[in-house]
């Protein structure tokens, strides 16, 4: 695989992808004029809140689409093993940012498949143990890590009930200017904060599923797609029994 | 930016007319922004050029803290937009990182003995069609 | 009780430069490690994306829940009037302060971004427990100094009974810290429970007196200088009864995890088929640690003997080292309920995968820098009583009567 072709690719994905997309996208994913899209000037504001419904039966077995696309939308894909590291130990340290997982109920025996990533909690775990103040919640619902004091103690990654944290264990030679990455810091989905600060409407992985599966949009206002299915069908906060207020919700399961 | 571009190259003429003038003034007579990179068609940085040179460090973090708590993407002083106006295209068209040997923000450092930790992170190359600043 | 004297430690030089000397290889070799780890990033390490706490971890919070289990030796005779501890006191202070000290380094050496210390002492999120915790280590180190100078100067005397105290109920809060950094995790089924605070405090009463003990002894025997059986008799009882009382709270905490349906699975992975780490609870932690310590301390002829003592304090330490390593890396090894009705049967990044326990292998660098950590407490403890006046000239039990106490 050549790094060029990758990169050449990704400029391409960058110009033309949004536009591909819309006209790929499964029927009822609302996906607005990115044309408009225009870099934020004033603060985000806790009237919105970000937020996510994964449809866990529309979600395919075996697909991997969203986790493609999001590690290409935020660098993931540039990282490369090190040398002399073991393969099988170096996917244990390789970051993520969304994964497939598919679970099995103990009771019924049902099988679902869904994409697990950060849930954007109300009340995140590993916010309130971060000594430095380095993984916060922005006003507008994103958590996230401000690598410039984030010291790697790795706190949040032992208080997130979702395991959808990863540290960085090696240097990175290649890296986005959307997303930029370095050894010894921790970071996670931070609902592609780029796009929401340019405008945009839409997630790396709810572009790229086919099936629609992955709903983003504002949970604070009634009106959005989001808001509205969410009030129409039940959803499921993972572990609930934690009350963190997921910004996160799955239905199907 | 299209403006901004006409206005600059005009500014650029008058301060290239200035310079014949004035040769006495030996810091700008000799530019240190690269050739091939944005800002080599331009005649100002962000700010006033004395200004930058000693407070650029200040500038950024604390834009830094404002695009990263509070999304605001417009400021002035973005890493993202230094590397975008200040990287060079070499002979090929390619980007040449920032941090590479001779380069903008690489040879002064170099020279004031600054080793900046920020590129281990950032790419030193703009690496999209930044928006940011248009 | 008659006056005592104090005197620096006055073993031969070359010895005891050759002590230092190996210390200081251990001390260099830690430092190499870490600089090797921070360089090429922890991808050499075994720590992963799923055990995000390794070796160093379990040395570092071992150092340090030990460090304030070392001040209790001197706290008990000011807090509780029990004079006998007074002579005793100031190796205790010591040895607390370089117990810290060489945690903390292995755990600052750890971290991902150790060059960004100063963010840590100067932006805080006072939610966490962890900014808590740099405080009071900070402060700790502080107390526990003013503490040692108010037994070591005459003229603030009058002060020891309250810097005691002080200090006592500080090593108390620090210990609660400590265990508390666990005690809030909420989302893992080992470390969410209260009796995570109680629990190291009580540990930590066992691991400083045993290494306590241990750097009595040594420094002690080394100088030929006098040490009452009784005395020792005392100090070795007091162990075993910590022991006693750690094995009594492991029991509580597994006892009241079964109780609870949603932790039974954590019981029976710690406890039945955790496989390695089942074994170093069963074996390193309860036997070695704890059962066989106890056996011989309150044996009645074992018991007597400075071997027995040693060995019983080395197997404490040992044990305690196990302990952590139990709590540290098997409670994270054992997969997180995400799904707490569901089993994961496939997953992308490691979850447990039918509830399989998560894989870790240290790495020798980890070891290394763990061992680097434990040279600096012992240098710092060595070098103190070398240059101050910390170690009485004879604890002849007609000098310390016990019965006093
Ligand atoms: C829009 C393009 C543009 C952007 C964005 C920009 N610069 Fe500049 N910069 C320039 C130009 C043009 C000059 C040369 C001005 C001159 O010749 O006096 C310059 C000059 C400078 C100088 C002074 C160099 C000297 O002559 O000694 C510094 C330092 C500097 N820039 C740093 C930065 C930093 C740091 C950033 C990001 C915050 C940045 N620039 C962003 C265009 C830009
Ligand atoms: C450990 C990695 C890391 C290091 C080191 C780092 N940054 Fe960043 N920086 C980030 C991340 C991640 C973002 C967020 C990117 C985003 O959301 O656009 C960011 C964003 C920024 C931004 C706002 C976005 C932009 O491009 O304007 C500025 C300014 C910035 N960093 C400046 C710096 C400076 C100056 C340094 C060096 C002193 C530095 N950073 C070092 C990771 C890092
Ligand atoms: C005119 C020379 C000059 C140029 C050109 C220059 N710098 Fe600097 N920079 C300095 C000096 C001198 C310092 C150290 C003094 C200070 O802290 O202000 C510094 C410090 C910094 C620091 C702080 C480093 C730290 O951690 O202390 C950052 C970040 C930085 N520069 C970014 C840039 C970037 C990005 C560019 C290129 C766009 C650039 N600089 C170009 C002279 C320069």
């Amino acid at each position: 695989m050549s790094d060029k072709i990758d990169q050449k690719r990704r400029e391409f994905v960058s110009v033309a992808g949004l536009a591909a997309a819309a006209t790929v996208v499964a029927p009822g994913v609302f996906l607005q004029a990115t044309a408009e899209a225009e870099p934020r000037s004033e603060a985000v504001t806790g009237k919105v809140r970000y937020g996510m419904l994964i449809d866990t039966n529309k979600c395919v077995d075996g697909c991997t689409d969203c986790v493609t696309a999001c590690e290409r939308e935020n660098g993931l894909d540039l990282l490369k093993m090190p040398e002399g590291a073991d393969p099988e130990e170096w996917d244990r340290q390789r970051p993520r940012w969304i994964r497939k997982v598919k679970v099995k109920d103990r009771l019924t025996g049902k099988v679902t498949t869904l994409p697990m990533m950060c849930q954007h909690c109300e009340f995140p775990p590993c916010q309130d143990v971060c000594p430095t103040g380095a993984s916060f919640r922005r006003a507008d619902g994103i958590v996230m890590v401000d690598r410039h004091i984030c010291i790697g103690c790795r706190y949040c990654m032992m208080a997130c009930p979702y395991k959808a944290r990863s540290f960085i264990h090696e240097d990175i030679d290649e890296k986005l200017t959307v997303a930029p990455r370095g050894k010894g810091c921790v970071e996670s989905c931070n609902l592609c904060v780029h796009r929401r600060d340019n405008g945009e409407t839409t997630t790396a992985c709810q572009e790229a599923c086919k099936e629609g599966a992955i709903l983003f949009g504002d949970l604070n206002d009634p009106n959005s797609e989001i808001s509205q299915a969410l009030r129409q069908q039940n959803n499921t906060e993972l572990r609930a029994d934690l009350k963190l207020n997921t910004g996160v919700r799955y239905r199907g399961i | 930016m299209q403006d901004m571009f006409r206005f600059g190259t005009r500014l650029l003429v008058a301060a290239t007319a200035l310079l014949l003038v004035q040769t006495a003034s030996a810091a700008q007579g000799s530019r240190s922004v690269i050739e091939g990179s944005k800002a080599y068609g331009l005649d100002s940085c962000v700010e006033p050029t004395p200004l930058m040179r000693k407070k650029h460090y200040a500038f950024l973090k604390h834009d830094r803290d404002i695009t990263v708590h509070q999304g605001i993407r417009t400021v002035k002083h973005s890493l993202a937009g230094c590397v975008d106006c200040h990287a060079a295209k070499d002979d090929t068209g390619k980007y040449v990182p920032v941090t590479d040997e001779g380069q903008f923000c690489q040879s002064c450092h170099e020279y004031a003995g600054v080793e900046l930790p920020c590129f281990s992170c950032h790419s030193a190359t703009p690496t999209q069609a930044t928006k940011a600043g248009d | 009780m008659k006056k005592i004297h104090y005197r620096e430690w006055g073993i031969e030089s070359p010895r005891y430069w050759g002590i230092l000397a190996i210390l200081g290889v251990l001390l260099a070799v830690g430092g190499l490690a870490a600089l090797y780890m921070e360089h090429n990033g922890h991808w050499v390490t075994g720590m992963n994306n799923q055990i995000v706490w390794g070796v160093p971890h379990v040395f570092a919070i071992f150092l340090i829940v030990a460090a304030s289990g070392a001040l209790n030796i001197a706290a008990f005779s000011s807090v509780f009037g029990k004079e006998i501890h007074k002579s005793l006191g100031r190796l205790s202070a010591m040895l607390a302060m370089s117990l810290l000290v060489g945690g903390l380094l292995v755990l600052v050496l750890d971290l991902g971004q150790p060059t960004r210390l100063i963010v840590a002492m100067t932006t805080y999120n006072f939610k966490s427990i962890f900014a808590w915790n740099i405080f009071l280590y900070v402060g700790f180190l502080v107390i526990v100094a003013v503490y040692l100078f108010t037994m070591m100067e005459r003229k603030a005397n009058k002060y020891y009974p309250t810097a005691g105290l002080v200090a006592f109920v500080w090593r108390l809060i620090l210990t609660t810290g400590t265990g508390s950094i666990f005690g809030f995790i909420v989302a893992r089924q080992g470390y969410d429970a209260a009796i995570m605070a109680p629990m190291f405090i009580i540990m930590s009463f066992a691991y400083g007196m045993a290494i306590y003990l241990l750097m009595l002894m040594f420094t002690f025997k080394l100088e030929g200088r006098p040490l009452g059986e009784k005395l020792l008799g005392r100090l070795k009882n007091l162990l075993g009864i910590f022991a006693a009382a750690v094995f009594y709270f492991v029991l509580v905490y597994h006892l009241t995890n079964l109780y609870g349906t949603e932790n039974h699975e954590y019981e029976a992975f710690i406890l039945r088929d955790g496989g390695v780490y089942t074994a170093l609870f069963w074996i390193g932690w309860i036997l070695l640690g704890l059962l066989v310590p106890m056996g011989i301390v309150f044996h009645p002829a074992l018991g007597k003997t400075h071997g027995g003592i040693i060995a019983a304090s080395l197997l404490v330490v040992l044990g305690g080292f196990v302990a952590m390593y139990v709590i540290v890396i098997g409670g994270q090894s054992f997969p997180m309920a995400m799904f707490p009705d569901k089993v994961i049967i496939e997953s992308g990044f490691y979850d447990g995968v039918n509830g399989q326990a998560l894989h870790y292998v240290p790495s020798i660098w980890e070891f290394l820098l763990g061992l680097g950590g434990v040279a600096v407490a012992l240098a710092a403890t060595l070098v103190g009583v070398r240059v101050l006046k910390l170690l009485p000239m004879s604890l002849e039990d007609e000098i310390v009567d016990p019965r006093q106490g």
